[in-house]
Order: structure tokens, then sequence, then C-alpha cells
């Protein structure tokens, strides 16, 4: 009766080719095929980077000047964002409706699911009540993260600064990744490596929304983040502040050097600013600002600025070169009447009193006397050519550490320029100049070019009588297995024996006791000291002291160099002097106070505007 | 006429099966629900809590089903039926929204989904007028009100954006074609959806009318002998050439989000975090359960919510994460040893109507499950509709329980009834 009765199997069979089908398909993805283990793994463990504390760095008496704050950086998983108030959103974090819109536009385009970062460099009391209400922004949340602090506000070149790692040396290398900060000048770049320590990771597990739920396997596959090597460096940041005090609202630098090690006690480029400034939310913005400043007071003039003649601080190495050649003898003297004529050229002298030997005329700083030296040294008669006299001065210079770069340790340094043969060959043509061409280098000036960093460095061969350190800001590194403070502990010798040394420095002596220096002089110490003036074609002269003490085993070697402040004595002596009292005193005498006072108050940058309510 | 105890003739192998696929849904669900925080197994906040309130409702609906008179099927057939098709009317009056369908009831704090319940109402009304003096297959008149029977509710539902729920009514065909439906019917329906998934698929629509076309030539070839079959096939092979290009017109037409989600199945799109999120976080953790999964509770994709709706849609993942290959085929034997036993059940019937039923339910029980595993597996889109007596809901548990145990009710009088 029931015709179709058979069809049952039929259907049956329908039921269980389908049935088969997808056995054979859970066969296949369950035990054929094991790419899906990896991808849940990729799902849920996420690896993540814990970062370390990069090093701290102290002064040379044990003083912190930069520390790690923690900051948080806000992310948002756009998927999960719905229904917040964005105007209170945008209110607690201080930021604009425009800047929510892009940043969610851009989290978008990246990934739905994955978080992007939303907001950096959130301070802890502004992510504390942010968090308040976290419960209210549905796809965002906070993490932690260390950015550089400087206690002392101070030393910003020197420092250097921190921030994201370029895409030119993210390519280069494997360690960063996208996103590290990385020490981009200074102190900070030099010693990276160190500073950086190592980074950790740890496997978490995550759900779809990336909260974590716990370690892997109970954390056996971490790693722990190390903390870099902390740093002494030679800076004596009292000394540093002070001097930044001083060269407030100036153009210039001041550098102190301990001879007798090399370290860097001070280095101030002026104008200066806070390296805080280039940490935190605001600063994309201060870097632009910084860097559209007319003023440029981001580069360091103290070991950039390769454009200074070094002016009469010369004259000491001058003499020098004179008493190694033979050429000159401390006795010697040569007249003065207003200067140096040798045919058409003229350099001309000031007024002073009739020069007695070398050591007079350091301390009246007599252009006509270094005039003759300088002529003496190149017209020597065993030299062949101006060519091969003039590479023997060179040599000399080099040995002082001049033309070449010095190899302190920060980036950024400029060799100076010390005028070769060839490049006045190139000028005058080849057998077309001797020594009255070049004369105005014989006192500092010409196509001389020095660092100011080189000419403390320079001072610092004389106050020890033959020989430098390389000038370094590296102390100590913490647990450092290479030792790699050693490189700064060998002797630079010059070319210029010991023994000839006493009469300069005699003179420097008396530069201070009864020259262009006087105002250098510091009770109870035998200060010794060169002024500069150095002429400036485009404005006012430069000023420069050059200043060491004691006469015997030298403690402190200062330099300050002023732009555009006229005579070496106004400004860069007082300057130097003050800084110099400050370091062997620890205190300022009170008959000089009010030179300090003058020093701090003057204002050589901005240009005394008289309101128009004054006006008659 | 015999009269035993009401539970004398029940047929236990199914309950026990019932019973079986009711606890793995639940433990299911519970390791789906599971925050790494124990609760208790009845708190009510959590859905494995809620499930065991609805399995119970179930249980009393399921001992009530069984103590009426199985009269009362028979008789209120097309009146239970009459009810849910005015409750699905009265739907677009005063139904609620819930995730863009309106396809429910809000009593209290409870929600009821009349297309759950249509399943059952359909497959009475089917088995009532099929079983009916003068209902024959053969006849035309016959065929026009059974497909209006199952096409109403269908129509309805769609109407209600259910576009899921609304296709399981296709699977009446199979009662029909138990019942006397040509087989071209059947085999004309599987050329249908092979011709639509290759037209879809393959983008080189030439490609694909050249193999219609050298197939066909060999099948004339074959048959050259029966002209009018011959014909026929030729017939059969023009219009599926005119059907392959209509499909990729009307695909062409659909929106953006429809389309992805059909090309992410066909394979011809790779959207990791788009349209093939859900399919791809559900396909990866039960591709990684592997042979004997990664243990109760142990389930990364299920511990870290990858796969949405996994207690209700996506159930079967957690079997296949937590208790691997193991898990799966116990989950798919179950599923068979209950639909042959549901077929075994309704050809032992005297009474045409408790076998009509009973080819509905298997019928109905079959499509949600090969469409609701295919889809978790990937060879199936994504069409939201429940695994049954695993997937985590009130209406779900509820209507299958219904659905299978008015057979058993049937069932167990089967040797009372003589008609």
């Amino acid at each position: 009766m029931d015709i179709f009765k058979n069809r049952r199997f039929i259907i049956l069979g329908i039921f269980a080719s389908f049935f088969v089908v997808f056995a054979l398909h859970l066969f296949y993805i369950q035990i054929i095929d094991d790419s899906y283990e990896a991808l849940a793994n990729q799902n849920v463990i996420r690896n993540v980077t814990v970062y370390p504390n990069r090093g701290l760095i102290y002064d040379r008496n044990g003083m912190l000047i930069v520390e790690n704050d923690a900051t948080y950086e806000i992310f948002v998983i756009p998927k999960q964002v719905k229904d917040i108030d964005t105007a209170l959103f945008c209110q607690l974090l201080a930021i604009e409706p425009q800047y929510f819109i892009d940043q969610m536009t851009k989290a978008k385009n990246y990934s739905r699911y994955v978080p992007s970062s939303f907001l950096k460099n959130l301070s802890v009391e502004q992510y504390a009540s942010f968090q308040e209400h976290l419960y209210m922004f549905p796809g965002f949340y906070g993490d932690i993260r260390l950015v550089r602090k400087y206690p002392q506000h101070s030393a910003a070149h020197v420092l250097g600064y921190t921030g994201e790692i370029s895409q030119k040396k993210l390519d280069a290398q494997s360690y960063y990744k996208s996103g590290d900060y990385i020490g981009i000048s200074g102190l900070e770049a030099t010693y990276e490596p160190f500073l950086r320590g190592h980074k950790g990771s740890k496997l978490i597990l995550v759900d779809k929304f990336n909260r974590e739920q716990g370690s892997f396997k109970d954390g056996i596959y971490d790693t722990a983040a190390i903390s870099g090597h902390n740093l002494t460096v030679t800076l004596d940041i009292e000394l540093q502040v002070y001097a930044e005090q001083l060269m407030q609202n100036k153009r210039g630098c001041v550098v102190a050097i301990e001879p007798s090690t090399g370290e860097i006690l001070v280095m101030v480029s002026a104008p200066s600013y806070d390296p805080n400034l280039l940490t935190g939310r605001q600063r994309g913005n201060n870097y632009v600002m910084l860097q559209k400043d007319t003023l440029k007071p981001l580069f360091n003039r103290a070991i950039s600025g390769g454009s200074y003649p070094p002016g009469s601080t010369f004259k000491s190495i001058m003499a020098l070169m004179g008493l190694q050649e033979g050429t000159l003898q401390p006795y010697d003297v040569y007249p003065c009447f207003g200067g140096f004529r040798l045919g058409s050229h003229t350099v001309g002298c000031h007024d002073h009193v009739q020069l007695t030997d070398l050591s007079s005329a350091i301390q009246h700083s007599c252009n006509a006397y270094f005039c003759y030296v300088f002529k003496n040294i190149i017209d020597q008669s065993k030299f062949a050519t101006s060519d091969e006299a003039l590479a023997k001065w060179d040599s000399y210079l080099y040995s002082f550490g001049l033309g070449n770069k010095l190899g302190v340790d920060i980036p950024g340094e400029n060799s100076g320029h010390v005028p070769t043969p060839k490049y006045y060959n190139n000028i005058y043509q080849k057998g077309h100049w001797k020594s009255s061409t070049i004369i105005s280098l014989a006192i500092g000036q010409g196509e001389l070019g020095i660092t100011p960093l080189q000419m403390a460095n320079m001072t610092c061969a004389i106050a020890n009588r033959g020989y430098y350190f390389t000038p370094h800001f590296v102390k100590f590194i913490e647990n450092d297995t290479t030792n790699f403070v050693k490189h700064y502990s060998g002797k630079n010798k010059t070319k210029v024996e010991q023994r000839y040394f006493d009469e300069v420095v005699e003179g420097l002596y008396q530069t201070v006791q009864a020259g262009t220096g006087r105002i250098a002089q510091i009770e109870g110490y035998e200060v010794c000291g060169k002024t500069g003036t150095v002429e400036n074609p485009h404005g006012k002269d430069h000023s420069a002291f050059i200043t060491f003490a004691p006469k015997v085993n030298p403690r402190i070697v200062v330099l300050a160099f002023v732009e555009n402040s006229g005579f070496g004595a106004t400004y860069a002596a007082p300057i130097a002097s003050l800084v110099m009292e400050k370091y062997l005193n620890d205190t300022i005498a009170a008959n000089r106070l009010f030179l300090e006072k003058r020093m701090i108050e003057t204002d050589l940058i901005h240009p005394k505007v008289i309101s128009s309510n004054e006006a008659p | 006429m015999r009269r035993r105890s009401l539970w004398a003739d029940m047929d236990w192998l199914s309950v026990l099966l019932y019973a079986l696929l009711v606890s793995v849904g639940w433990i299911s669900i519970y390791a789906a629900d599971f925050d790494g925080l124990r609760t208790g197994m009845f708190d009510l906040s959590t859905s494995h809590g809620k499930q065991i309130l609805w399995v119970t409702v179930a249980l009393v609906l399921a001992i009530l089903i069984v103590i009426i008179d199985n009269k009362f099927y028979t008789t209120f057939a097309y009146l239970i039926y009459g009810l849910v098709m005015v409750m699905l009317v009265m739907i677009f009056f005063i139904g609620s929204e819930v995730k863009g369908n309106k396809s429910w009831f809000v009593l209290g704090g409870f929600s009821i989904q009349p297309s759950e319940f249509a399943k059952f109402a359909t497959a009475l009304a089917v088995a009532k007028y099929l079983s009916s003096q003068g209902a024959n297959m053969k006849y035309w008149s016959t065929r026009f009100i059974v497909g209006a029977i199952i096409l109403l509710p269908m129509m309805l539902i769609l109407y209600q954006g259910d576009a899921g729920s609304a296709l399981v009514f296709l699977s009446f065909v199979l009662v029909l074609y138990r019942e006397g439906l040509s087989s071209w019917v059947l085999v004309g329906g599987g050329l249908f959806v092979a011709l639509s998934l290759l037209s879809l698929a393959i983008d080189e629509k030439l490609y694909l009318v050249v193999g219609i076309v050298l197939v066909t030539t060999v099948i004339i070839y074959l048959l050259r002998k029966h002209i009018r079959i011959a014909m026929l096939v030729g017939a059969i092979a023009v219009s599926s050439i005119g059907y392959i290009y209509a499909v990729s017109y009307f695909f062409g037409k659909l929106k953006p989000h429809q389309k992805d989600r059909i090309e992410v199945v066909l394979g011809k799109l790779e959207d990791k975090k788009g349209a093939g999120y859900n399919l791809d976080q559900s396909k990866i953790a039960i591709g990684s359960g592997g042979f004997s999964g990664k243990g109760f509770l142990n389930g990364t994709q299920t511990k870290g919510n990858f796969v949405p709706e996994q207690t209700t849609d996506f159930i079967f993942c957690t079997v296949g994460e937590e208790h691997g290959f193991i898990g799966t085929m116990i989950v798919l034997g179950l599923f068979m040893a209950l639909l042959a036993r549901i077929i075994y059940i309704s050809e032992r019937q005297r009474s045409k109507f408790t076998r009509l039923y009973g080819y509905g339910v298997a019928s109905i029980l079959f499509f949600h499950i090969i469409i609701n595993i295919g889809m978790t597996i990937g060879l199936v889109p994504v069409i939201g509709i429940p695994l049954p007596f695993l997937s985590y809901g009130g209406s779900s548990i509820l209507s299958f329980t219904i659905l299978l145990f008015i057979l058993l009710k049937l069932d167990s009088d089967r040797l009372a009834v003589l008609r």
C-alpha cells in the first residue's frame, strides 16, 4: 500500500551523507591541519614588552640629575567604543574634539579590534582623574610608560633628550620596535647602550578585547626586564646651574674642566632651555618652538660653534711655539708703535706700557709682539717654503687638540678650522702667500676656527704644562664590565716641552695680577688668565676669557665666551672668574657680590624697549 | 485494545538521547559562560543557571505533553497552527525587536519567539492535512495546499527579517518526498543549490558554461536511444546556464555586507576581522581542539570570548575546542542516532499522521543540525539558527522539546491507535 516506504532509506542516506562529510571535515581541521592551533595561540597569547627602567644619571657629587617619571598612555579598541560622552572625555583628557575625531579615525583605519595608541604622556594626576571615569568609556584603557625627568632643569645640551625612534634608525637594527624611546642627543644618545637596559617580555593570556586573563603557563616563558646602567657624570650640577644663571639673557658659552683629569665640570651654551620641555606631551610643540627660535637654543655652541676665532687667548700658544722652535726667547722685546706694519699688512694694537719681556707681552696682550713671534716662526730659514712652515705650525696646533674633533662623549662636535697650506694654496695659489699674508693668525684671527671646548682644552694643556686629557663627561658607569671610562684616561702630549710653559704661565698670572684680566682676581688663589676680544665682522665683538687656578697644580680651567659683548674683560672675565670662585670657595666673596648681581642681570639679547608712556 | 501505563510504551532510547544532548549542551554553556569565577550552578544571573530553569520548564512541559490525550494533537492540529499564524501576524503590531529581528513577544521579563513554535505547529498541520482522506501528493490540489501550509509561516517569518528560521521550512521537502513528491524536485533542488554556489564561487562564468555543455553532451550521447529524456536533459542544461547568469546578476544587487558574508564562505574573501570574524574564530576554536580537546574549562578561544554568540548559535565550538574530535564525534553520533531513531519510530506507526509528523520532526532537526554545525566549521554561510537541545535559550529548548515529545507521546500510543 505504501509504495514510497523505501524512500526512508534515501532520506536516511541523505542524513548520513551529510554527517559523513561533516565528520571528515572535522577530522581534517581537528587532527590533520594543525594551523588552527597556532592561530588560536596567536589569538590569546599576547607577547607584551616589559620596558626596563632607563639608567639614572648622577652628577660628580652624587646628585640626581636625570630620573624617570611615570606617565600614562591611553589606548583605544575602536570596536568596543560606544555611547560615550565625548565632551566629558575630551574635557578630562584636555584634548580638542578634533583630536578625538582624528585619533579615532586613525585607530579605526588601523584595526577595529586591535588596540591603537590614542594619547601619550598623560601625567599621573591627569590619568587619576580620567581613571575614575574609565568605566564610562568602554574601549579605552591606560598603560604606564616611563619618560625622562630632569629635576635640576639644567644642562639640557649635555644631557640631551630622548624620543621615539626614527624610521631610519628603526630599519637599521632589530632591537628597537616602533614607538620605543631612544636617546637622540647628548649623553642620552652616547650612552644609549648602557642607559637603555634590556627589554623583557611576558606572555599573557588575553580575551578578544585584549583584557588580561593572567600569565601564560604561569610565566615560564617570561623574561624580566633588566634596568639600564646608572651613569655618574663629571658635571658639577650646582656649578652648572650657577653658570647658566650667569649666562642668562646672553649668547655664548661657559666650559669648565678639571685639567688633571679632563673631566668637564660645566658646559653651558646660552641661550639654553629646560630639558623637561622635551619630555612629556608638549614635546612636539616645544621642539618646534625651540627649533624656530632665532637664538637657536637647541644649538650647543660649546662644541658645535666652530666659527669662532680664538682671539687673543691664542697668543699663549703662539708664544709656546716660538719658545719650542727657539725663535723666541723669554727676554725678547719687539717694537710696538701702535701696531705691526709689514708692507701693506697692518695689525693694529692698543695703548699699553713699554714691554719688558715675553710675559709682559702676554700681560698686555700686545698684537705687534705676537706678529713678530709668528713671522719669526714661519720665516725660519730651515723651511724651504711657506707650505712647509705652515704645516709645522699646524702640527703644533693639532697637538693642542685644535683643528680636529676632540672626541668628547656627546654627539655634534665640530672639528674647528686650522688652515692648512693647501687651504691657502687654493686661495692665493701656491707660492703666492707668505707669513705677512696670513699674519692675522698670529693673534688668533683670520681663518682660524676653534670651538669653545677646544679653547678650554687648550687652556688645560697650558695649565698642565704640556699635556691634556680628552675632555669628557663620563665618570662612572655602574656594572660596566667593558670599563668604558678608561678610554678617557690617556694623556695627550703637546709638541711643546714642559720647560717652556713657565714663562707663558707667568704671563697669564701677570695678566690677572696687573694686566687686562684684573677683574678675575680671587682672594687667596694665584689665578692665571687671558682675555680675548674676537673681532666680529657681523656686529659687536665677542668677548672671551680663559682662566685657570691655582697657578701650581691647577684644579680648574674655565672658559667664558660671550657673543657680541665687547672687550673680554667686560663680561667673559667676570663670568669665568665667578664660576671659578664658586668652585674653589663654594661661595662668592662679599666684595664681588655686586659683580655677580651685575652679570646675572645683564641682558644682551633683548633690546631695550622704551614704552610710549614714558616718552615726553 | 490495550491500555497500559502512560509511560510503558514510551521510547526510552529517544528520551535517553535527548537527555544526553541536553546535558552536553548544559556543560558546554557552563564552559562558554565560565569567567574564572565559580558561581553556583543555579545562579540565575548566568546563562547556565537560566538554562537549568529552562530545562526544568521543558521537562514539565514534556510531562504535560505525555499526559494530555493523543487525540488533542490530531484534533487541534489546525487550531494550533492557526493560533501560531495569528501570533506571527500580531508580531507586526505588538512585537519587539531583538538583535535586528522583529520576531519577539516580550512578556514581563521573558521574551518568546513565536517562529520557534511555528515549526511544530506546521509539522502538525502538514501531518494532519496529508493524512486526511483524499489528500495525495499525486494531485496538484494537494501539492498546492500543502505548499501553502508550509509557505505561509515561512513568508511571515522571512518578513520579520529572520531569514535563518524561515529557511528551516524548506526541510519539509523531505516529508513531502517521503509521501510521494517527485524525485525530480529533490534532484532539481540539489541542482539549484549546487548551481547557485558554483555561479557565485566561480568568477569566469564561461568555464561553468563550457563545463555544463560538455557534461550535457556526454549525457545526451549516452541517452541517445531515449530521445525524450535526452531532450529534457538538454532543456535543463539551457535553463541552468540562464540561471547562472541570473544569480550573478542578482548577487550584484545585494547589499555589500550580504555580499561579504557569501564571499567569505565561498573562500573568495579573506577578511578575518570583518564578515569572516565569527566564522574564522569559530573554525579556529574547533580546529585547535585537536583529538581530545583542551579540556573542560580550558578552551582559550572560549575563555577569551573570541567566538561571538558562543552560548547560543556557536555552542558547537565549545564542544570542539574543549573536547576535541572525540567530543564532536560524540555529538554528531548522538544526533545521527536520534535522527535514525526518529525515522525508525515514524516507520513503525500505523497512523499516517504520526508518521508524517515524525518525518517533520526529523527534517526540522536535520536542517538545524546541518546548518548550525556546517556554519561553525565553515561549510555553510553564517545563518543564525540554534543547535537543537544544545544551544542556550528558552524558546529554542522549549520548542525542540515540544517537537520531540509530541512525537514520543503519539508513538507511545501507537498500539492504541488503529487508524
